[in-house]
């Protein structure tokens, strides 16, 4: 790492500009978790690291406008200790909270998974299930991206040039509302996804499903949203009927590769076994919300 | 090449040292402090076996640049003894032979202490997932988390 460079900027727009200079070699330095292994590794060339750590709102979860502002580089074990985002997101916090040991959790950060752009990255299906977004700062300002377009080929972003995602925002919640993410994993901790399923859902007042999203990790180049899946929950009372179309959908939009942690066949049948349970957790929560 | 100056506290006293701007805190511990408790076991943030505590959270020094640790309030192995007398931890390690080749222990120990700051009645399942992270290859962590777990208890006890 001898032509490695370290600058700790202490605004967005600093950091922007340093990025930009640092071209292509230039990376952000969030939580180190991923980033750090990369360049130990060799599999990134050392260039400028700038450390986003130092920017005010960069680490912090705060209440706006009925919703959730999280700073970008916040940790996943200060993102499990807030009890009102825990009430509101249920599944977007087991997401976070999933990835990684104890140790882990003191550093990695949502805006670092989304932007190491792997399909199968734990926070990721929660997060694009609960209709984030992300705002990003960049040398030309700031613009305001869905968590979805970030990532647009394993370990590829739509990020430009400069641009780093500064925070994430989740919604305000309407009344019976629930999210929920399960993945799978051959042991209990310490792995990575085989295949990770988040489902976000709202009842109307009769109890019926209104609105569902449905996201899917590791089953595919890059997380997926899928519109079938949610569209098999919405009118029902996530019945055996629904479960067993949600159940088809889901595994109808899986293009998974074979590897090591499972074969193609194998993550997509656990695919749609996934999405069940996740529905049933995320309904039974919105359930509990009437 | 530049070597960055940083300037820290660990465990409690005011350090400072010179950095390669690619040296992670655990080099930075072991090479420029001399602080070799910390070890490193995979250097990729999977073993714990460089468990420190900076600014009260539990990380991996491995995991960490050098350079980020300006301001900050670490916390390492070196640091738990109280002079000789050693920390309910360390000695109840002793006592349950929680360890046998060492190399694990002093990240095994900066974790649980970490655990029974926040947590100081932990059931064995939240002992054993809170050391997920810590591996090692000699004791089968039965004595492992049972010295944790009786710590605990006698810590509890004396702050009653």
């Amino acid at each position: 790492m001898s032509q490695l460079d370290y600058v700790a900027p202490a605004s967005a727009e600093e950091a922007a500009r340093a990025l930009a200079a640092g071209g292509t070699l230039a990376k952000v330095l969030a939580g180190g978790t991923d980033l750090l292994v990369q360049l130990r590794a060799g599999r990134l060339a050392p260039g400028t690291i700038v450390d986003v750590k130092r920017i005010p709102g960069v680490i912090g979860i705060r209440e706006e406008d009925g919703g959730f502002v999280i700073g970008g580089a916040t940790p996943g074990a200060l993102i499990g200790e807030h009890e009102a985002l825990t009430r509101a997101w249920p599944g977007v916090v087991e997401a976070a909270t999933l990835i990684g040991s104890t140790q882990i959790q003191g550093r990695a950060s949502l805006a670092g998974n989304l932007c190491n752009a792997s399909p199968a990255a734990d926070s990721v299906p929660a997060l694009i299930a609960a209709s984030a977004t992300c705002v990003v700062v960049g040398p030309e300002g700031r613009r305001t991206v869905a968590a979805d377009a970030i990532a647009v080929a394993p370990g590829l972003t739509s990020l430009g040039p400069g641009e780093f995602v500064f925070e994430i925002r989740l919604p305000p919640r309407p009344p019976r509302s629930a999210d929920a993410y399960l993945r799978s994993i051959p042991r209990t901790e310490m792995d990575i996804a085989v295949v990770g399923a988040g489902v976000n859902l709202s009842l109307d007042a009769g109890g019926l499903v209104c609105e569902a999203r449905v996201a899917l990790g590791a089953v595919a180049p890059t997380v997926i949203l899928s519109e079938a899946a949610a569209a098999a929950l919405v009118g029902t009372r996530v019945d055996e009927a629904a479960l067993a179309n949600l159940d088809a959908a889901a595994r109808e939009a899986c293009s998974p590769i074979s590897d090591k942690r499972g074969t193609a066949l194998f993550r997509t049948k656990i695919a749609g076994v996934l999405a069940r349970r996740t529905a049933i957790i995320a309904f039974a929560r919105a359930g509990e919300r009437a | 090449m530049i070597r960055r100056h940083v300037s820290a506290t660990v465990n409690g006293d005011p350090v400072e040292f010179l950095s390669h701007p690619g040296a992670t805190l655990l080099d930075a511990l072991r090479d420029e402090l001399s602080l070799t408790g910390s070890k490193e076991g995979c250097g990729s943030g999977d073993c714990g076996a460089c468990s420190v505590i900076v600014d009260g959270r539990l990380i991996c020094s491995c995991l960490m640049l050098a350079a980020e640790a300006e301001g900050r309030r670490i916390q390492t192995i070196e640091g738990m003894a109280d002079g000789s007398a050693l920390h309910p931890l360390q000695q109840k390690f002793l006592d349950h032979a929680a360890l046998q080749c060492g190399f694990c222990t002093p990240g095994i120990l900066m974790a649980a202490k970490a655990l029974l700051e926040a947590n100081p009645e932990p059931t064995e399942t939240e002992t054993r997932y809170w050391l997920a992270g810590n591996l090692c290859r000699c004791t089968g962590y039965d004595k492992i988390v049972r010295a944790v777990m009786d710590a605990a208890a006698e810590m509890r006890q004396v702050r009653v």
